[in-house]
């Protein structure tokens, strides 16, 4: 009697604390979130709702005429349409390109890896109009390959004519996103437990069934989470689709701003913009109910698992493919930005470079390259770490949470990613002006605003690595004493460092590639890179054009430069 | 690794330094707030400065369009004392909101008539410059064809396929260029014009930097070598060039009716707590100094009629006798109708 009665009581204590920690994770668990939410409060719903109402009613009157036209003509529908269409393209095409790349990633080593995923991160951070420069330079009718062929295979005019046609920007969406989808997918791909699949090996599975039966399956959380990015990315996009594709496509996005700023039809602007906010809701929401249904649960001991080696003919060519895949898609635009840089009318010159470097204009906002850069790189820190910090607080809380409600969350989490910038810019006009929020002209907005777009990726790219976690690791170490903090800190943390660092490197990419001038007020003593890029490119003469694919190489240096080191702490450590 | 507080480290310090920095030199300051084209020589607006013991504060809000929306947004808290870029296609828009206060400046008696469109000085000329066709010299000569005159050669067989052009929609050369052609077609005629031009193979490319560096001859690997930007752009590509140049690469269309007067005015916004200084600041912006510095710092003409022309716009660059008159109140009334009707005709 006695024993079994101090054995049950063991048992329940045991039982009692896993419920008190469960019970005690639970009412804190809001203030994971309340972080957060209060950012997004304050400098994403406040001014959005407000300028929305001040768009509806501008003197308190409700002005329903001005936005009869949304119903009376099929323009919105067709825009509508085009930019689902186009967003899915992109998607599907990204999604398909990159997936062997991701498998590359995750599973071998070779020489020269660290280096090519700093160079796939530089897409990311190149402005709309410097990728157009990049892509006519290759690709245009006086582009490189064109004159090439039309030299080899005696043509009289240009053989390739994708100038302002459907095919040239879904490449450049395929050239922005496909890093995004190989990071998001190799980071957790590598962290997925080998045994699993060698134990279906032994079992009789051909590799194929294994890959269709076991690993697919598991992988499906990161490809649905980088799909969702892909897809809002391109559903949103506006420079790539303005420029490459001509005037004869608009998205959402630029009919927002076609409507806001060349009518000053601020009612058809906000409602378009509430039409794109609420459909990509509904698709984040579909995706998170998806998402934490199909939460992955199982042990995995092999945690980082180690990299193989190449052996074999067939991996060897499946490596040989995929990387002469990404050079071509990846770099030749890139080295055609580089050598633009240098050749001028008459040759080979480093005009471009030095003229960077003397101010030729005497302007009140000459600033000398260097500081551009430094203002980027400090710019492109602050949003990163705001984003990581409100990420890592979201992606815990999202991971831990149950019913309903998280999906939900999860959904408004990634709203900023959905928002027209000139509508929010706006908002930011006549809300954010009085102490002490006085912030619409300081310097702050722009890591803030920054931050606001980034945090969502930040989401995207951790709450996958968290959820992996096996709640059984947490569960052990609050038994051996820890508190629900130090179960954070030494658990969940180091854990999902890798995804943290992916998170973090987009972060700091779509700040430093962020150029949000044509919706915010900003200070033009401190302009970022794409800043002086855009100041170059508005005004006639070779060196104009010169300095801005000089600073557009500066620019792809530094994030190289600064990804590879990144690359390197991670792997040492 | 400890990530977590050196994430939160990092980030409370960078955004302290962010905020607190301007807050730190703390001086009597006026606010200029423009569209993301202005610029002017450091020395030149030291000068009111040292007059006037004050720091001027410079704030850039987006494209001309965009920077107007952003201060009549703000007109019960205004971010501003001063704005500077309005043009003549907006005007309307401008006035109509009712952010600016009329000021008769002195200085008005040496800007020409013409450019005085506000009768109650509310808003008041600064410069000008004038939209139109600019075209490569060089590929002309080479194909030994006769470059164009005026808007109409546009439509002629051998000038198939040489155009570009800015979407109206979305570029204010766009905008001023269909202007130019609705004042010199007239409204029951431009339509015509345009559809004759999209069968001759004209491209239409979204703003001015794709149409000068993605597409026109003589800036890029393009193939067109006609573009629509300014009477002074030659003068911009001689003082831009890598190697110095006697003769400008391009050449402007100015002939009668071909091109489109883009005026520039600045104005004191209501709610400024500097009245005083703000109109001297507008003062300083129609004189001497600041005028001559304008053509060299953004190519276009001063208004002032006393200021002197640099020798490269007296040599390369080139103002129209007659350009079209299209008037501001017509243009916000009929933009959305112009635009829609453009459209459809071009892109469609």
């Amino acid at each position: 009697m006695k024993k079994t009665g101090t054995n049950g009581s063991r048992n329940g204590r045991i039982q009692f604390s896993v419920n008190f920690l469960k019970t005690n994770f639970s009412s804190n668990r809001w203030l994971l979130l309340s972080l957060p939410l209060l950012f997004l409060a304050l400098f994403y719903f406040y001014p959005l709702i407000k300028i929305v109402i001040m768009s509806f009613a501008p003197e308190g009157v409700w002005e329903p005429e001005r936005l009869r036209q949304l119903i009376s003509s099929d323009n919105y529908f067709r825009v509508l349409r085009f930019t689902f269409w186009q967003a899915a393209l992109s998607t599907l095409f990204t999604l398909i390109l990159a997936l062997p790349g991701a498998y590359i990633f995750a599973h071998f080593n070779f020489p020269g890896k660290n280096m090519l995923q700093a160079l796939m991160t530089v897409p990311f951070v190149l402005p709309t109009v410097v990728t157009a420069a990049a892509f006519r330079a290759l690709l245009g009718s006086g582009g490189l390959v064109n004159s090439w062929l039309m030299t080899a295979l005696d043509l009289s005019g240009p053989p390739i004519r994708i100038d302002q046609t459907v095919t040239f920007f879904l490449l450049a969406h395929i050239f922005y996103n496909y890093s995004l989808v190989l990071r998001i997918v190799a980071g957790y791909w590598s962290n997925l437990d080998p045994d699993i699949r060698e134990a279906a090996g032994m079992l009789g599975a051909s590799p194929w069934q294994t890959f269709k039966k076991i690993t697919l399956p598991l992988l499906i959380p990161a490809i649905a989470s980088a799909a969702v990015l892909v897809f809002i990315f391109c559903f949103t996009s506006f420079g790539v689709i303005l420029i490459l594709g001509g005037p004869g496509y608009a998205t959402i996005e630029v009919e927002i701003y076609r409507q806001a700023v060349q009518f000053f039809n601020l009612p058809m602007a906000a409602a378009l913009s509430l039409i794109q906010i609420l459909i990509n809701f509904l698709l984040m929401w579909l995706h998170a109910r998806i998402g934490s249904k199909n939460r992955v649960s199982f042990f995995s001991t092999a945690i980082g698992g180690t990299p193989k080696k190449i052996k074999g003919f067939l991996q060897k060519s499946l490596l040989l493919t995929n990387l002469l895949f990404m050079v071509t898609l990846l770099l030749a635009p890139l080295s055609a930005l580089l050598l633009r840089s240098f050749i001028g009318e008459h040759g080979f010159t480093l005009a471009y470079y030095s003229s960077l470097f003397t101010s030729h204009t005497r302007s009140v906002f000459f600033v000398p390259p260097i500081n551009a850069v430094l203002n980027s790189i400090g710019f492109g820190l602050t949003a990163m770490c705001i984003a990581v910090i409100l990420g890592l607080f979201a992606s815990s809380y999202l991971a831990s949470a149950k019913g309903r409600s998280a999906p939900f969350w999860d959904a408004v989490i990634m709203l900023p990613l959905a928002t027209s910038a000139v509508t929010l810019g706006f908002g930011y006009i006549i809300t954010l002006n009085t102490p002490p929020l006085n912030l619409r002209d300081s310097l702050a907005l722009v890591p803030i605003a920054h931050g606001l777009v980034a945090f969502p990726f930040v989401v995207r790219c951790i709450l996958p690595g968290i959820r992996q976690i096996p709640q059984s690791l947490r569960e052990a170490a609050t038994l051996l004493g820890s508190s629900p903090l130090q179960v954070w800190r030494r658990v969940d943390l180091p854990l999902a460092s890798r995804p943290i660092m992916v998170g973090a490197i987009f972060a700091f990419s779509i700040s430093m590639g962020e150029f949000g001038a044509s919706s915010f007020v900003t200070r033009p003593h401190t302009p970022t890179m794409p800043v002086t890029i855009f100041r170059f490119l508005s005004q006639p003469g070779d060196l104009n054009y010169g300095q801005a694919m000089a600073m557009s190489t500066i620019l792809m240096l530094v994030t190289a430069s600064g990804f590879w080191l990144l690359g390197k702490i991670t792997d040492n450590r | 690794m400890k990530i977590f507080p050196t994430f939160l480290g990092v980030a409370l310090i960078l955004l302290a330094v962010t905020t607190v920095l301007p807050v730190a030199k703390a001086e009597k300051t006026i606010t200029l707030m423009s569209h993301d084209s202005f610029n002017i020589s450091k020395e030149v607006i030291e000068i009111f400065e040292k007059e006037n013991k004050v720091k001027v504060r410079f704030l850039k809000a987006g494209d001309a369009g965009a920077a107007l929306i952003q201060a009549i947004l703000s007109k019960k808290n205004p971010l501003a004392d001063v704005f500077y870029g309005v043009d003549n296609s907006f005007m309307s828009r401008a006035l109509d909101a009712e952010i600016f206060i009329p000021y008769a400046s002195p200085l008005l008696n040496n800007i020409p008539d013409h450019l005085k469109l506000d009768k109650l000085n509310r808003l008041l000329p600064v410069d000008y410059g004038d939209v139109c066709l600019n075209y490569d010299k060089a590929w002309f000569q080479k194909q030994t064809l006769i470059p164009p005159k005026e808007l109409s050669d546009l439509i002629k067989p051998e000038y198939k396929g040489l155009t570009v052009v800015e979407n109206p929609a979305i570029s204010s050369p766009g905008m001023a260029f269909l202007l130019a052609t609705i004042g010199r077609f007239g409204e029951n005629g431009y339509l015509n014009f345009w559809k004759e031009l999209r069968e001759n193979n004209v491209i239409v490319a979204n703003g001015w930097e794709d149409a000068y560096y993605g597409h026109f001859t003589s800036a890029s690997k393009g193939d067109r070598p006609i573009v629509v930007s300014y009477g002074s752009s030659p003068a911009a590509a001689v003082y831009y060039s890598e190697k110095p140049l006697s003769e400008a690469p391009t050449a402007a269309v100015i002939s009668h009716g071909s091109t489109f007067r883009q005026i520039e005015f600045a104005g004191i916004l209501k709610g400024t707590d500097k009245p005083e200084l703000a109109k001297k600041l507008v003062d300083f912006m129609l004189d001497i100094p600041f005028q001559e510095d304008i053509p060299l710092q953004m190519f276009v003409y001063p208004a002032n009629s006393k200021a002197d022309l640099p020798e490269l716009f007296t040599r390369h660059a080139v103002v129209a006798e007659k350009p079209v008159i299209v008037a501001p109140a017509a243009i916000e009334k009929n933009r959305n109708k112009w635009i829609e009707e453009w459209t459809n005709t071009v892109l469609r």
